[in-house]
Protein backbone atom coordinates (compact mmCIF):
# COMPACT_ATOMS: atom_id res chain seq x y z
CA UNK A 1 0.00 0.00 0.00
CA UNK A 2 2.50 2.91 -1.21
CA UNK A 3 1.02 6.54 -0.15
CA UNK A 4 0.64 8.33 -3.37
CA UNK A 5 1.14 11.79 -2.06
CA UNK A 6 3.43 11.90 0.69
CA UNK A 7 3.04 13.99 4.40
CA UNK A 8 6.48 12.87 5.64
CA UNK A 9 9.50 11.84 3.77
CA UNK A 10 12.66 10.44 5.61
CA UNK A 11 15.42 9.29 3.99
CA UNK A 12 18.64 7.78 6.17
CA UNK A 13 17.84 9.91 8.87
CA UNK A 14 20.58 9.68 11.64
CA UNK A 15 20.78 11.22 14.78
CA UNK A 16 23.75 10.26 17.75
CA UNK A 17 24.01 11.25 21.29
CA UNK A 18 27.94 10.82 21.56
CA UNK A 19 28.31 7.34 21.00
CA UNK A 20 24.95 5.97 20.92
CA UNK A 21 23.66 5.88 17.59
CA UNK A 22 20.01 6.53 18.58
CA UNK A 23 18.54 6.80 14.58
CA UNK A 24 20.70 5.08 12.37
CA UNK A 25 19.71 5.56 8.66
CA UNK A 26 16.06 5.33 9.09
CA UNK A 27 13.70 6.08 6.00
CA UNK A 28 10.44 5.33 5.53
CA UNK A 29 7.12 7.68 3.99
CA UNK A 30 4.12 8.73 5.26
CA UNK A 31 1.28 8.87 2.98
CA UNK A 32 -1.86 12.29 3.25
CA UNK A 33 -4.82 10.96 5.53
CA UNK A 34 -2.84 7.77 7.06
CA UNK A 35 -2.99 7.05 10.69
CA UNK A 36 0.84 5.60 10.75
CA UNK A 37 2.56 4.13 13.99
CA UNK A 38 5.94 4.10 14.73
CA UNK A 39 6.69 1.09 17.59
CA UNK A 40 9.73 -0.41 19.65
CA UNK A 41 11.21 -1.10 22.74
CA UNK A 42 12.29 1.87 25.38
CA UNK A 43 15.38 3.52 23.90
CA UNK A 44 14.59 2.38 19.84
CA UNK A 45 14.69 5.49 18.90
CA UNK A 46 10.99 6.89 18.32
CA UNK A 47 11.13 9.90 20.21
CA UNK A 48 13.87 11.12 19.42
CA UNK A 49 12.39 10.16 15.25
CA UNK A 50 9.68 12.62 16.16
CA UNK A 51 11.26 15.07 17.46
CA UNK A 52 13.26 15.45 14.26
CA UNK A 53 10.60 15.05 12.24
CA UNK A 54 9.04 17.93 14.48
CA UNK A 55 11.62 20.35 14.07
CA UNK A 56 12.91 20.16 18.03
CA UNK A 57 15.99 18.47 17.21
CA UNK A 58 18.67 18.28 14.67
CA UNK A 59 19.16 14.73 12.86
CA UNK A 60 23.11 14.37 12.05
CA UNK A 61 22.54 13.27 8.64
CA UNK A 62 19.86 12.05 6.33
CA UNK A 63 16.98 13.92 4.27
CA UNK A 64 13.22 15.40 6.17
CA UNK A 65 10.77 16.02 4.29
CA UNK A 66 7.06 17.24 6.26
CA UNK A 67 4.58 18.52 4.25
CA UNK A 68 7.55 19.81 1.92
CA UNK A 69 9.15 21.59 4.03
CA UNK A 70 12.87 20.87 5.86
CA UNK A 71 12.04 20.85 10.01
CA UNK A 72 15.79 22.16 10.53
CA UNK A 73 15.38 25.23 7.94
CA UNK A 74 11.44 25.76 8.16
CA UNK A 75 10.93 24.81 11.65
CA UNK A 76 8.57 28.05 11.96
CA UNK A 77 6.41 27.88 9.43
CA UNK A 78 6.19 24.20 9.58
CA UNK A 79 4.99 24.29 13.31
CA UNK A 80 2.14 26.51 11.70
CA UNK A 81 0.56 23.67 10.00
CA UNK A 82 1.51 20.67 12.26
CA UNK A 83 -0.14 19.76 15.80
CA UNK A 84 2.30 18.39 18.38
CA UNK A 85 1.50 16.16 21.59
CA UNK A 86 4.39 15.77 23.10
CA UNK A 87 5.48 12.53 25.43
CA UNK A 88 6.87 14.84 28.45
CA UNK A 89 5.37 18.31 29.07
CA UNK A 90 2.92 20.10 31.04
CA UNK A 91 1.53 23.64 31.22
CA UNK A 92 2.17 26.13 34.41
CA UNK A 93 0.01 24.58 37.26
CA UNK A 94 -2.21 27.34 37.80
CA UNK A 95 -2.99 27.79 34.18
CA UNK A 96 -6.79 27.08 33.42
CA UNK A 97 -7.89 25.00 30.71
CA UNK A 98 -9.64 27.65 28.74
CA UNK A 99 -6.61 29.74 29.18
CA UNK A 100 -4.25 27.75 27.99
CA UNK A 101 -6.40 27.00 24.70
CA UNK A 102 -7.02 31.05 24.15
CA UNK A 103 -2.94 31.37 24.32
CA UNK A 104 -2.07 28.59 22.46
CA UNK A 105 -4.61 29.65 20.15
CA UNK A 106 -2.90 33.40 19.83
CA UNK A 107 0.29 31.67 18.50
CA UNK A 108 -1.29 30.47 15.32
CA UNK A 109 -1.74 32.69 12.31
CA UNK A 110 -5.09 30.63 11.51
CA UNK A 111 -6.20 29.64 14.69
CA UNK A 112 -9.50 27.06 14.97
CA UNK A 113 -12.04 27.88 16.98
CA UNK A 114 -11.00 26.60 20.19
CA UNK A 115 -14.97 26.36 22.39
CA UNK A 116 -15.77 23.45 19.86
CA UNK A 117 -12.48 21.66 20.80
CA UNK A 118 -13.60 21.84 24.88
CA UNK A 119 -16.60 20.04 23.77
CA UNK A 120 -15.27 17.51 20.99
CA UNK A 121 -12.48 16.32 23.50
CA UNK A 122 -15.37 15.88 26.66
CA UNK A 123 -13.50 18.60 28.83
CA UNK A 124 -16.32 21.34 28.58
CA UNK A 125 -16.42 21.04 31.96
CA UNK A 126 -13.20 21.38 33.38
CA UNK A 127 -13.12 24.32 31.09
CA UNK A 128 -12.05 26.64 34.89
CA UNK A 129 -10.15 24.11 36.48
CA UNK A 130 -6.27 24.43 37.01
CA UNK A 131 -4.01 22.29 35.11
CA UNK A 132 -2.68 20.37 38.43
CA UNK A 133 -5.89 19.58 39.46
CA UNK A 134 -6.78 17.81 35.92
CA UNK A 135 -6.22 13.62 36.11
CA UNK A 136 -4.01 12.03 33.18
CA UNK A 137 -7.11 11.57 30.90
CA UNK A 138 -7.98 15.13 31.14
CA UNK A 139 -4.26 16.47 30.97
CA UNK A 140 -4.14 14.17 27.54
CA UNK A 141 -7.52 15.42 26.17
CA UNK A 142 -5.98 19.09 26.85
CA UNK A 143 -3.25 18.21 25.28
CA UNK A 144 -4.56 16.94 22.00
CA UNK A 145 -6.81 20.18 22.24
CA UNK A 146 -3.71 22.13 22.14
CA UNK A 147 -2.25 19.79 19.16
CA UNK A 148 -5.21 20.72 17.50
CA UNK A 149 -5.87 24.55 18.19
CA UNK A 150 -3.80 25.15 14.30
CA UNK A 151 -6.29 23.40 12.50
CA UNK A 152 -3.11 21.42 11.84
CA UNK A 153 -2.82 19.11 8.48
CA UNK A 154 -0.64 16.87 10.37
CA UNK A 155 -0.59 15.74 13.80
CA UNK A 156 2.15 13.34 15.69
CA UNK A 157 1.04 12.05 19.12
CA UNK A 158 3.84 10.80 21.23
CA UNK A 159 2.96 8.06 23.73
CA UNK A 160 -0.82 9.49 23.26
CA UNK A 161 -2.15 6.77 25.70
CA UNK A 162 0.91 6.12 28.12
CA UNK A 163 -0.33 6.13 31.74
CA UNK A 164 -4.05 6.12 31.55
CA UNK A 165 -6.68 2.83 32.04
CA UNK A 166 -7.90 0.91 29.42
CA UNK A 167 -11.12 3.03 29.02
CA UNK A 168 -9.66 6.24 28.28
CA UNK A 169 -7.50 4.57 26.05
CA UNK A 170 -10.38 3.38 23.85
CA UNK A 171 -11.98 6.38 23.67
CA UNK A 172 -8.63 8.04 22.64
CA UNK A 173 -8.59 5.63 19.65
CA UNK A 174 -12.20 6.88 19.07
CA UNK A 175 -10.62 10.00 19.02
CA UNK A 176 -7.28 9.75 16.43
CA UNK A 177 -10.12 8.03 14.34
CA UNK A 178 -12.01 11.39 14.31
CA UNK A 179 -9.08 13.25 13.95
CA UNK A 180 -8.18 11.32 10.37
CA UNK A 181 -11.85 11.34 9.29
CA UNK A 182 -11.71 15.33 9.17
CA UNK A 183 -8.99 14.50 6.56
CA UNK A 184 -5.69 14.86 8.65
CA UNK A 185 -2.56 12.71 8.75
CA UNK A 186 -1.37 11.41 11.86
CA UNK A 187 1.73 10.04 12.91
CA UNK A 188 1.97 8.11 16.36
CA UNK A 189 4.52 6.49 18.26
CA UNK A 190 3.03 3.95 21.55
CA UNK A 191 4.59 0.60 22.95
CA UNK A 192 0.99 -0.98 22.89
CA UNK A 193 0.89 -3.34 20.51
CA UNK A 194 -2.86 -3.96 20.18
CA UNK A 195 -3.02 0.17 19.68
CA UNK A 196 -0.91 0.09 17.00
CA UNK A 197 -2.72 -2.75 15.59
CA UNK A 198 -6.56 -1.71 15.76
CA UNK A 199 -5.32 2.33 15.08
CA UNK A 200 -2.45 2.54 12.16
CA UNK A 201 -3.40 1.75 8.65
CA UNK A 202 0.64 1.18 8.62
CA UNK A 203 3.19 0.14 11.40
CA UNK A 204 6.66 0.86 11.12
CA UNK A 205 8.91 -1.32 13.84
CA UNK A 206 11.93 0.13 14.82
CA UNK A 207 14.49 -1.33 17.13
CA UNK A 208 18.15 0.05 18.05
CA UNK A 209 17.73 3.18 15.70
CA UNK A 210 17.08 0.87 12.57
CA UNK A 211 13.85 -0.24 10.86
CA UNK A 212 12.91 -3.59 11.51
CA UNK A 213 9.64 -3.62 9.33
CA UNK A 214 7.07 -1.36 7.26
CA UNK A 215 3.82 -2.54 6.65
CA UNK A 216 0.01 -2.79 7.46
CA UNK A 217 -0.47 -5.04 10.19
CA UNK A 218 -2.76 -7.80 8.77
CA UNK A 219 0.45 -8.42 6.31
CA UNK A 220 2.86 -7.98 9.37
CA UNK A 221 0.77 -10.89 11.33
CA UNK A 222 0.87 -12.35 8.06
CA UNK A 223 4.78 -12.20 7.67
CA UNK A 224 5.29 -14.18 10.96
CA UNK A 225 4.16 -17.58 9.59
CA UNK A 226 4.07 -18.18 13.32
CA UNK A 227 1.52 -21.33 14.29
CA UNK A 228 -2.25 -20.69 14.94
CA UNK A 229 -3.42 -23.12 18.28
CA UNK A 230 -7.04 -24.32 18.09
CA UNK A 231 -8.64 -25.08 21.44
CA UNK A 232 -11.05 -27.45 22.49
CA UNK A 233 -13.11 -29.71 24.66
CA UNK A 234 -14.07 -33.42 23.87
CA UNK A 235 -15.65 -36.16 24.78
CA UNK A 236 -13.22 -38.31 26.96
CA UNK A 237 -12.54 -41.06 24.79
CA UNK A 238 -11.19 -38.92 21.85
CA UNK A 239 -8.35 -40.33 19.95
CA UNK A 240 -6.14 -37.06 19.07
CA UNK A 241 -4.23 -39.08 16.85
CA UNK A 242 -7.05 -38.76 14.45
CA UNK A 243 -6.06 -34.97 13.57
CA UNK A 244 -2.22 -35.15 13.24
CA UNK A 245 -2.46 -36.28 9.45
CA UNK A 246 -4.68 -33.42 8.32
CA UNK A 247 -3.18 -30.78 6.33
CA UNK A 248 -1.30 -28.10 8.32
CA UNK A 249 -1.16 -29.86 11.57
CA UNK A 250 2.14 -29.22 13.47
CA UNK A 251 1.48 -31.12 16.73
CA UNK A 252 -2.00 -32.10 19.06
CA UNK A 253 -2.08 -31.91 22.18
CA UNK A 254 -4.47 -33.71 24.96
CA UNK A 255 -4.81 -33.05 28.63
CA UNK A 256 -7.96 -34.55 30.14
CA UNK A 257 -10.96 -32.69 27.62
CA UNK A 258 -8.75 -30.26 26.66
CA UNK A 259 -7.35 -30.59 22.88
CA UNK A 260 -4.87 -28.30 21.22
CA UNK A 261 -4.33 -28.33 17.75
CA UNK A 262 -0.98 -26.21 16.58
CA UNK A 263 -0.77 -25.32 12.77
CA UNK A 264 -0.53 -23.22 10.11
CA UNK A 265 -2.52 -21.84 7.10
CA UNK A 266 -5.75 -20.18 6.42
CA UNK A 267 -8.12 -23.87 6.08
CA UNK A 268 -6.87 -25.19 9.21
CA UNK A 269 -9.68 -24.62 11.13
CA UNK A 270 -11.81 -25.82 8.59
CA UNK A 271 -9.59 -29.06 8.10
CA UNK A 272 -9.75 -30.14 11.91
CA UNK A 273 -14.22 -28.71 12.15
CA UNK A 274 -14.27 -31.07 9.13
CA UNK A 275 -12.65 -33.87 10.69
CA UNK A 276 -14.03 -33.83 14.03
CA UNK A 277 -17.63 -33.52 12.51
CA UNK A 278 -16.75 -36.80 10.19
CA UNK A 279 -16.22 -38.91 13.58
CA UNK A 280 -18.66 -37.56 14.96
CA UNK A 281 -16.73 -36.48 17.86
CA UNK A 282 -18.63 -34.33 20.23
CA UNK A 283 -16.59 -31.21 21.09
CA UNK A 284 -17.37 -27.61 22.52
CA UNK A 285 -15.76 -24.43 23.58
CA UNK A 286 -14.04 -24.08 20.70
CA UNK A 287 -12.06 -21.05 19.89
CA UNK A 288 -8.37 -19.87 17.86
CA UNK A 289 -5.57 -17.95 18.95
CA UNK A 290 -3.82 -16.38 16.39
CA UNK A 291 -0.87 -14.66 16.32
CA UNK A 292 -1.17 -10.98 16.83
CA UNK A 293 1.22 -7.53 16.49
CA UNK A 294 3.05 -8.18 19.90
CA UNK A 295 4.08 -11.68 18.14
CA UNK A 296 5.12 -9.74 15.24
CA UNK A 297 6.77 -7.28 17.44
CA UNK A 298 8.38 -9.54 20.07
CA UNK A 299 9.67 -12.14 17.05
CA UNK A 300 10.95 -8.89 14.69
CA UNK A 301 12.65 -6.83 18.31
CA UNK A 302 14.19 -10.71 19.54
CA UNK A 303 15.92 -10.91 16.56
CA UNK A 304 18.07 -7.67 16.55
CA UNK A 305 18.15 -7.08 19.99
CA UNK A 306 20.06 -9.50 21.98
CA UNK A 307 20.98 -6.41 24.55
CA UNK A 308 17.51 -4.88 24.49
CA UNK A 309 16.78 -3.07 27.14
CA UNK A 310 19.66 -1.99 28.17
CA UNK A 311 18.99 1.89 26.99
CA UNK B 1 5.60 38.45 18.22
CA UNK B 2 1.79 37.05 17.77
CA UNK B 3 1.07 35.89 20.88
CA UNK B 4 3.25 37.60 23.30
CA UNK B 5 1.29 39.92 24.89
CA UNK B 6 -1.49 37.11 25.74
CA UNK B 7 1.29 35.14 26.88
CA UNK B 8 2.24 37.87 29.25
CA UNK B 9 -1.47 38.30 30.42
CA UNK B 10 -1.93 34.67 31.17
CA UNK B 11 1.66 35.19 33.34
CA UNK B 12 0.75 38.58 35.27
CA UNK B 13 -2.73 35.82 36.18
CA UNK B 14 0.05 33.03 36.96
CA UNK B 15 2.06 35.09 39.06
CA UNK B 16 -0.92 36.53 41.09
CA UNK B 17 -2.12 33.30 41.95
CA UNK B 18 0.99 32.10 43.56
CA UNK B 19 0.66 33.41 47.05
CA UNK B 20 4.19 32.94 47.78
CA UNK B 21 5.24 35.15 45.39
CA UNK B 22 2.69 37.58 45.72
CA UNK B 23 3.78 37.34 49.27
CA UNK B 24 7.23 38.27 49.18
CA UNK B 25 6.40 41.05 46.02
CA UNK B 26 3.37 42.77 47.34
CA UNK B 27 2.36 41.98 51.31
CA UNK B 28 5.38 41.09 52.60
CA UNK B 29 7.30 44.94 52.02
CA UNK B 30 4.31 46.55 53.09
CA UNK B 31 3.85 44.63 56.49
CA UNK B 32 7.34 45.63 57.42
CA UNK B 33 6.77 49.32 56.54
CA UNK B 34 3.72 49.06 59.04
CA UNK B 35 5.81 46.82 61.43
CA UNK B 36 8.24 49.81 61.17
CA UNK B 37 6.16 52.62 61.24
CA UNK B 38 4.11 52.08 64.02
CA UNK B 39 7.20 51.65 66.13
CA UNK B 40 9.15 54.56 65.00
CA UNK B 41 6.89 56.63 63.22
CA UNK B 42 8.47 59.00 60.37
CA UNK B 43 9.68 62.07 62.11
CA UNK B 44 12.71 63.56 61.04
CA UNK B 45 15.71 62.32 62.79
CA UNK B 46 19.52 63.00 62.84
CA UNK B 47 20.14 59.57 62.83
CA UNK B 48 18.85 59.15 59.38
CA UNK B 49 20.75 62.35 58.14
CA UNK B 50 17.34 64.32 59.10
CA UNK B 51 15.09 62.61 57.42
CA UNK B 52 12.05 59.88 58.92
CA UNK B 53 12.52 56.21 59.17
CA UNK B 54 9.67 55.67 56.61
CA UNK B 55 11.55 58.00 54.61
CA UNK B 56 14.72 56.32 54.30
CA UNK B 57 12.99 52.56 54.92
CA UNK B 58 10.53 52.63 51.70
CA UNK B 59 13.63 53.08 48.96
CA UNK B 60 15.23 49.87 50.39
CA UNK B 61 12.06 47.76 51.08
CA UNK B 62 12.09 48.63 46.92
CA UNK B 63 15.35 47.13 46.80
CA UNK B 64 14.20 44.10 48.97
CA UNK B 65 11.20 43.32 46.13
CA UNK B 66 13.87 43.54 43.48
CA UNK B 67 15.95 41.56 45.37
CA UNK B 68 12.61 39.11 45.72
CA UNK B 69 11.57 39.15 41.92
CA UNK B 70 14.76 38.73 40.64
CA UNK B 71 16.62 35.87 43.02
CA UNK B 72 13.73 33.94 43.52
CA UNK B 73 10.60 34.22 41.40
CA UNK B 74 12.57 34.44 37.89
CA UNK B 75 14.91 31.72 38.64
CA UNK B 76 11.78 29.38 40.26
CA UNK B 77 9.58 29.94 37.15
CA UNK B 78 11.92 29.73 34.68
CA UNK B 79 13.77 26.76 35.77
CA UNK B 80 10.42 24.76 37.10
CA UNK B 81 9.11 25.73 33.01
CA UNK B 82 12.19 23.67 31.68
CA UNK B 83 11.74 20.60 34.42
CA UNK B 84 8.22 20.06 33.83
CA UNK B 85 8.35 20.55 29.84
CA UNK B 86 6.40 23.71 29.84
CA UNK B 87 9.28 25.00 27.76
CA UNK B 88 9.51 22.23 25.59
CA UNK B 89 6.14 22.32 24.78
CA UNK B 90 5.83 26.51 24.05
CA UNK B 91 9.02 25.07 21.26
CA UNK B 92 6.44 22.79 19.37
CA UNK B 93 4.20 26.15 18.70
CA UNK B 94 5.32 29.13 16.32
CA UNK B 95 5.91 31.64 19.42
CA UNK B 96 9.66 32.92 19.27
CA UNK B 97 11.68 31.53 22.28
CA UNK B 98 12.89 35.11 22.57
CA UNK B 99 9.73 36.21 22.75
CA UNK B 100 8.65 33.48 25.81
CA UNK B 101 11.90 34.61 27.79
CA UNK B 102 10.74 38.42 27.23
CA UNK B 103 7.43 37.49 28.77
CA UNK B 104 9.00 36.16 31.75
CA UNK B 105 11.18 39.66 31.98
CA UNK B 106 8.13 42.04 31.22
CA UNK B 107 6.09 40.39 33.55
CA UNK B 108 8.14 40.47 36.90
CA UNK B 109 9.42 43.96 35.81
CA UNK B 110 5.25 44.97 36.03
CA UNK B 111 5.05 43.10 39.03
CA UNK B 112 8.24 44.65 41.02
CA UNK B 113 6.74 47.83 39.34
CA UNK B 114 3.31 46.83 41.13
CA UNK B 115 5.06 46.24 44.49
CA UNK B 116 6.99 49.43 44.34
CA UNK B 117 4.10 51.16 43.98
CA UNK B 118 1.65 49.98 46.36
CA UNK B 119 4.62 50.15 48.77
CA UNK B 120 4.93 53.87 47.76
CA UNK B 121 1.17 54.84 48.27
CA UNK B 122 0.84 53.68 51.25
CA UNK B 123 3.99 55.39 52.83
CA UNK B 124 2.75 58.61 51.39
CA UNK B 125 -1.11 57.81 52.71
CA UNK B 126 -0.16 57.23 56.00
CA UNK B 127 3.56 58.01 57.09
CA UNK B 128 3.66 61.07 55.02
CA UNK B 129 6.51 59.90 53.18
CA UNK B 130 8.79 62.88 51.88
CA UNK B 131 10.38 62.55 48.37
CA UNK B 132 13.39 64.90 47.24
CA UNK B 133 15.00 62.89 44.31
CA UNK B 134 14.52 63.31 40.76
CA UNK B 135 11.71 60.78 39.30
CA UNK B 136 13.32 60.37 36.16
CA UNK B 137 16.92 59.50 38.09
CA UNK B 138 14.90 56.88 40.48
CA UNK B 139 13.25 55.33 37.51
CA UNK B 140 16.74 54.92 35.82
CA UNK B 141 17.88 53.37 39.31
CA UNK B 142 15.52 50.90 40.03
CA UNK B 143 15.03 50.02 36.36
CA UNK B 144 19.06 49.19 36.23
CA UNK B 145 18.79 47.24 39.59
CA UNK B 146 15.54 45.25 38.38
CA UNK B 147 17.33 44.26 35.15
CA UNK B 148 20.47 43.36 37.03
CA UNK B 149 18.85 41.25 39.38
CA UNK B 150 16.61 39.47 36.57
CA UNK B 151 20.11 38.57 34.48
CA UNK B 152 21.38 37.02 38.31
CA UNK B 153 18.24 35.19 38.12
CA UNK B 154 18.33 33.97 34.92
CA UNK B 155 21.88 32.99 35.60
CA UNK B 156 20.85 30.63 38.45
CA UNK B 157 18.15 29.36 35.61
CA UNK B 158 20.46 28.56 33.76
CA UNK B 159 22.95 26.84 35.78
CA UNK B 160 21.05 24.94 38.07
CA UNK B 161 20.13 21.57 36.30
CA UNK B 162 16.84 21.38 38.37
CA UNK B 163 13.92 23.60 39.86
CA UNK B 164 14.55 22.47 43.46
CA UNK B 165 18.47 23.79 42.99
CA UNK B 166 17.55 26.80 41.31
CA UNK B 167 15.14 27.12 44.46
CA UNK B 168 17.86 26.70 47.07
CA UNK B 169 20.14 28.71 45.31
CA UNK B 170 17.77 31.43 45.30
CA UNK B 171 16.74 31.09 48.95
CA UNK B 172 21.11 31.06 50.10
CA UNK B 173 21.48 34.29 47.94
CA UNK B 174 17.82 36.21 48.58
CA UNK B 175 18.21 36.08 52.62
CA UNK B 176 22.01 37.33 53.34
CA UNK B 177 21.15 40.11 50.44
CA UNK B 178 18.24 41.11 52.63
CA UNK B 179 19.55 41.05 55.71
CA UNK B 180 23.30 42.28 55.51
CA UNK B 181 22.21 44.62 52.42
CA UNK B 182 20.38 47.29 54.38
CA UNK B 183 17.22 46.14 53.00
CA UNK B 184 15.18 45.33 55.93
CA UNK B 185 17.22 46.61 58.69
CA UNK B 186 18.81 50.04 58.24
CA UNK B 187 22.63 49.91 57.80
CA UNK B 188 22.96 52.80 60.04
CA UNK B 189 22.38 50.69 62.91
CA UNK B 190 24.82 47.86 61.32
CA UNK B 191 28.42 47.42 63.36
CA UNK B 192 31.09 49.03 61.09
CA UNK B 193 32.83 45.38 60.02
CA UNK B 194 28.86 44.54 58.89
CA UNK B 195 28.50 47.42 57.19
CA UNK B 196 32.51 46.77 55.17
CA UNK B 197 31.15 43.30 54.25
CA UNK B 198 27.56 44.58 53.08
CA UNK B 199 29.77 46.19 50.15
CA UNK B 200 30.45 42.70 48.85
CA UNK B 201 26.63 41.71 48.95
CA UNK B 202 24.92 43.34 45.52
CA UNK B 203 22.19 44.27 47.07
CA UNK B 204 23.59 46.70 49.14
CA UNK B 205 24.45 49.02 45.88
CA UNK B 206 20.77 48.73 44.92
CA UNK B 207 19.52 49.86 48.26
CA UNK B 208 22.76 52.55 48.53
CA UNK B 209 21.84 53.57 45.11
CA UNK B 210 17.86 53.83 45.40
CA UNK B 211 18.45 56.03 48.82
CA UNK B 212 20.75 58.36 47.45
CA UNK B 213 18.26 58.85 44.45
CA UNK B 214 15.61 59.30 46.58
CA UNK B 215 17.09 61.85 48.62
CA UNK B 216 17.81 63.71 45.69
CA UNK B 217 21.70 62.86 45.23
CA UNK B 218 22.89 63.08 41.43
CA UNK B 219 23.68 59.49 39.44
CA UNK B 220 27.13 61.07 39.41
CA UNK B 221 27.40 60.63 43.00
CA UNK B 222 26.46 56.63 42.38
CA UNK B 223 28.98 55.74 39.22
CA UNK B 224 29.78 52.82 41.91
CA UNK B 225 27.16 51.09 42.79
CA UNK B 226 25.72 51.81 38.64
CA UNK B 227 29.34 50.08 37.55
CA UNK B 228 28.79 47.65 39.60
CA UNK B 229 24.89 47.05 38.40
CA UNK B 230 25.73 47.12 34.99
CA UNK B 231 28.52 44.60 35.60
CA UNK B 232 25.91 41.95 37.13
CA UNK B 233 23.69 42.96 33.95
CA UNK B 234 26.23 41.86 31.69
CA UNK B 235 27.52 39.44 33.51
CA UNK B 236 24.33 37.65 34.15
CA UNK B 237 23.10 38.21 30.39
CA UNK B 238 26.62 36.44 28.85
CA UNK B 239 26.55 33.50 31.37
CA UNK B 240 22.55 33.17 30.20
CA UNK B 241 22.91 32.88 27.03
CA UNK B 242 25.52 30.70 27.05
CA UNK B 243 24.27 27.94 29.27
CA UNK B 244 20.88 28.78 29.87
CA UNK B 245 18.82 25.23 28.16
CA UNK B 246 15.50 24.68 27.25
CA UNK B 247 14.97 21.31 28.32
Amino acid sequence: MPPTTSAIEVDALAKAYGRLKAVDGVSFSVGAGEIFGMVGPNGAGKTTTIECLEGLRSPDGGVVRVLGLDPREDGHELRERIGVQLQQSALPDDMKVWEALDLFASYYRKPAAWKPLLDRLEIADKKNARFSKLSGGQKQRLFIALALVNDPELVFLDELTTGLDPHARRSMWDLVRAIRERGKTVFLTTHYMEEAEHLCDRVLVIDHGRVVALDSPANLVRGLKSEIRILFTAEPGFDPASLEGLPGVARVEKNGEKVIVAGQGDRLIVAVVNALDAQGVRFRDLRTEQPDLEDVFLALTAESGLDGGSR
Amino acid sequence: MKGFWKLAWVEIKLYLRQPEAAFFTLVFPMLLLFLFGSIYGNKPNPFFGGRGMVDVSTPAYLAMIIGSTGLMSISITVSSYREKGVLRRYRATPIRPAAVLASQIIVHFLMTLFGGALLIASASLVYGLRFEGRPLDVLFGFTLSTLSFFAVGFLLASVAKTARTANILGLVLYFPNLFLSGATIPKQTFPRALRAAGKFIPLTHVVDLLQGLWAGDALGRHLLEIAVLAGLLVVGVAVSARAFRWE
